[in-house]
């Protein structure tokens, strides 16, 4: 299928291992989910990129279309899609987050 | 039109008749809302597959008119 708003995601995740749909910036998060799984990100220094679904109508209407996910946040890891806030919160919670980004060679530490 | 506990209720026992579903509130605004839905049909599937049942289940409400809806699902112990 032919679409211009998907092959940009396809590069944008291949691109960058930890990549970040989010609304707002990591610095100024613009909603609550989006701001939680920026905090864990940080928390396990994590290195990521993110896109500002706000200022992008098309990536916004096309990330949900992409991963069959009708909400953002949306945390890729190696182009891989893990979930939204509540997966990422609860994988960061019981431990498998910090195995997944470890097992796609992610480097992470979480702060002391 | 927001949509009360007892709609999303019957929407995700609609798609998953088995499922115990428990729907909550948080702010008492009819807009943000957490559910927990414990179904044998999520035995052995990733859990993004799991929310990705639920989100069927509401029919393309999730995201619009459903503002916000904390999910956990599980299969049952």
């Amino acid at each position: 299928m032919d679409n211009p708003v998907f092959d940009r995601i396809k590069t944008d995740i291949a691109a960058n291992p930890v990549m970040l749909y989010m609304k707002g910036t990591a610095q100024f998060p613009q909603c609550g989910f989006s701001a939680r799984v920026v905090q864990i990100l940080t928390h396990l220094s994590v290195p990521f990129n993110t896109v500002n679904v706000l200022e992008e109508p098309e990536i916004r209407e096309g990330i949900k279309q992409f991963s069959n996910w009708p909400t953002v946040p949306q945390l890729y890891v190696k182009g891989e899609f893990v979930g939204g806030s509540d997966i990422v919160t609860e994988m960061f919670q019981s431990g498998e987050l910090q195995t997944l980004l470890t097992e796609k060679g992610v480097p992470h530490q979480p702060k002391e | 039109m927001a949509m009360g506990i007892s709609d999303i209720e019957a929407l995700i026992k609609a798609a998953l008749p088995d499922a115990v579903v428990t729907v909550e509130d948080l702010a008492g605004d009819g807009d943000h809302y957490a559910a927990t839905v414990v179904s044998e049909q999520f035995r052995g599937i990733p859990r993004v597959k799991q929310h990705q049942i639920v989100y069927a289940a509401l029919q393309g409400r999730m995201g619009g008119e459903l503002h916000a809806l904390a999910l956990q699902t599980s299969a049952p112990d």
